[in-house]
């Protein structure tokens, strides 16, 4: 099957320290990949760097065959949760409707079938009882889930998830990752920066190991070893190895 | 209204309404954008401009001078950027530098300009409190198309404005260039502080564009309205500022737009219905008060 996302010999850098030094892989439609890394690996700079907020140094990323600027419109990218201002004038369903802008299309104020189709997101997320509440007044679960909910209503082909089950309560774990899984099974392709090693195995179908350079990928059952994850993370998993 | 005025009497006092709407407006991006401070060291840096432009024509032509004032506004503006990105200084420390050395730049060039044939009745002084009664009506209409422009702007790219202070990062995936819109933000707050200072005066200009804002916030959670609220205070404050200041002859106006704003304020933040001081206040007795009933009931129980 075409790859839906193609990275080669990627490098990037801040100021003047790399963070990735020329990575390569490939995902494969309809998968579910964790990005899993110590701190300070490269993770988010990755997804970064793939989606042009961050200059590479060296590279090429490819979407559908095709360059970012063209593909965007089938890629949904859910932030982490600190990159916004929660305190910024807005409810629920409106950060969900902003997922809509790109098809409103410019000069044009969302319509009522748009905030139709953004409360069919948020039903998804089970935040449908909090549309109208302002988004302050959410707990850092639901915030996750709103960002979310606003990248389901793009209806995007490919997902990236930046540290969606950082700081949530059981509840939105669970809904996110039925979402996901969701999402997996109707074809989509799913990629998420992963922090907790105990739920890998659990949640993803493929993993990919990153320090500065891609340590191993693939599916997480052959790939997500004592080994490989040693190799990512140095000496300093202690713990680990009474697990295995 | 203010029918016992003159016709430029009152066409003045509309373009300062005008202009205090969209001072108001760009004030609340720059709210969101965390660059109040930024509109303040912008419009003291349009100063030399100012004088610059008067100087090289050898006597006023607010066309002129509205170009020179842009060009140090943008100067500056690009120098707090150059300063931040490639040394140790951090952002406010480089606000304030530019902000002091434009302004005290301006003012020395301003002395000479001054002693120019002419300058000394060219009424260059206006520029630093504002001075509206000195516009003339190519001064009110310049004054008025900018404003209009940049209303029209808020309302045509609503949305835009809103995803790209709220989360630059996700819009720029929607295919709204944030570099395109930073571009057009920095343009039109250059653009208003410089058609404004010769009503409000570059020292205060950027209290035009801060105060509305800030009140704004005291009244609502929803963006549209505090975009629409700030516009409103900023137009008030325009327009009854100037009103206030033509009572007296020579008065300058910028004084006064700013204690009408801060006037604002000050309601806002006591009795502004969300966050004001007052609701606040009355909430929490209320909370105490029911939090005094539970205790009783329990005492009473046990």
């Amino acid at each position: 099957m075409e790859p839906v996302l193609t990275v080669e010999n990627v490098s990037a850098a801040y100021r003047k320290n790399e963070v990735l030094t020329d990575v390569n892989f490939q995902i494969k439609p309809g998968t579910l990949t964790s990005i899993v890394g110590p701190n300070g690996a490269g993770k988010s700079t990755l997804l970064k760097v793939m989606l042009e907020l961050h200059p590479t140094i060296t590279g090429n990323v490819t979407f559908f065959g095709e360059t970012y600027q063209t593909a965007k419109s089938r890629i949904g990218y859910v932030p982490q949760r600190g990159s916004v201002d929660w305190d910024f004038p807005t409810n629920a369903l409106d950060v969900v409707t902003m997922g809509l802008y790109g098809k409103i299309g410019w000069f044009k104020w969302p319509k009522k079938e748009h905030k139709h189709k953004a409360m069919s997101a948020l039903k998804e997320m089970k935040m449908q009882d909090y549309a109208n509440r302002q988004i302050s007044q959410l707990s850092g679960g639901q915030q996750q889930r709103v960002f979310l909910a606003r990248a389901l209503a793009q209806d995007a082909d490919l997902y990236f998830l930046d540290e969606p089950l950082a700081g949530v309560d059981a509840t939105t774990e669970k809904a996110i990752m039925e979402t996901l899984k969701m999402l997996k099974e109707s074809g989509k392709t799913v990629m998420v920066v992963h922090h907790d090693l105990q739920t890998v195995e659990e949640y993803f179908d493929q993993v990919l190991l990153l320090n500065k350079k891609v340590i191993a990928h693939g599916p997480t059952s052959k790939t997500f070893t004592k080994e490989n994850i040693m190799k990512a993370y140095g000496g300093t998993l202690h713990w680990m190895g009474e697990k295995r | 209204m203010f029918s016992f005025l003159s016709y430029n009497a009152q066409s003045v006092l509309f373009s300062t309404f005008l202009l205090g709407m969209a001072a108001g407006v760009i004030g609340s991006f720059a709210y969101w954008k965390r660059q109040s401070l930024m509109s303040d060291a912008l419009s003291h840096a349009a100063l030399p401009g100012v004088v610059l432009g008067f100087t090289i024509l050898g006597e006023k032509n607010l066309f002129v001078m509205i170009i020179g004032a842009a060009i140090t506004a943008l100067l500056g503006a690009f120098l707090i950027q150059w300063i931040r990105s490639s040394s140790r200084v951090k952002e406010d420390a480089a606000m304030g530098i530019v902000l002091s050395v434009f302004f005290g730049l301006g003012i020395m060039l301003l002395t000479f300009a001054n002693r120019m044939p002419g300058g000394n009745q060219s009424g260059l002084d206006s520029f630093i409190f504002g001075q509206a009664a000195s516009m003339v009506s190519k001064d009110v209409w310049t004054m008025m198309t900018v404003a209009i422009i940049v209303l029209l702007l808020t309302v045509l790219l609503f949305k835009e404005w809103k995803i790209f202070l709220f989360d630059p990062s996700f819009a720029k995936g929607l295919g709204i260039s944030t570099a395109g819109m930073n571009v057009l933000y920095m343009a039109t707050l250059v653009l208003v502080i410089v058609v404004g200072i010769q009503a409000v005066g570059v020292i205060l200009m950027a209290a035009l564009l801060i105060i509305p804002s800030v009140s704004a916030r005291y009244w609502t959670e929803s963006f549209k309205i505090m975009v629409l609220l700030s516009a409103l205070f900023g137009g008030a404050s325009g327009m009854i500022g100037t009103f206030l200041s033509t009572i007296g002859k020579g008065w300058p106006t910028g004084p006064f737009i700013v204690v009408t704003a801060a006037s604002v304020f000050l309601i806002s933040l006591f009795l502004g219905s969300k966050k004001g001081l007052a609701v606040v206040f009355f909430q929490q007795k209320k909370q105490r008060k029911s939090m005094e009933l539970v205790k009783m009931t329990r005492e009473v129980e046990q």
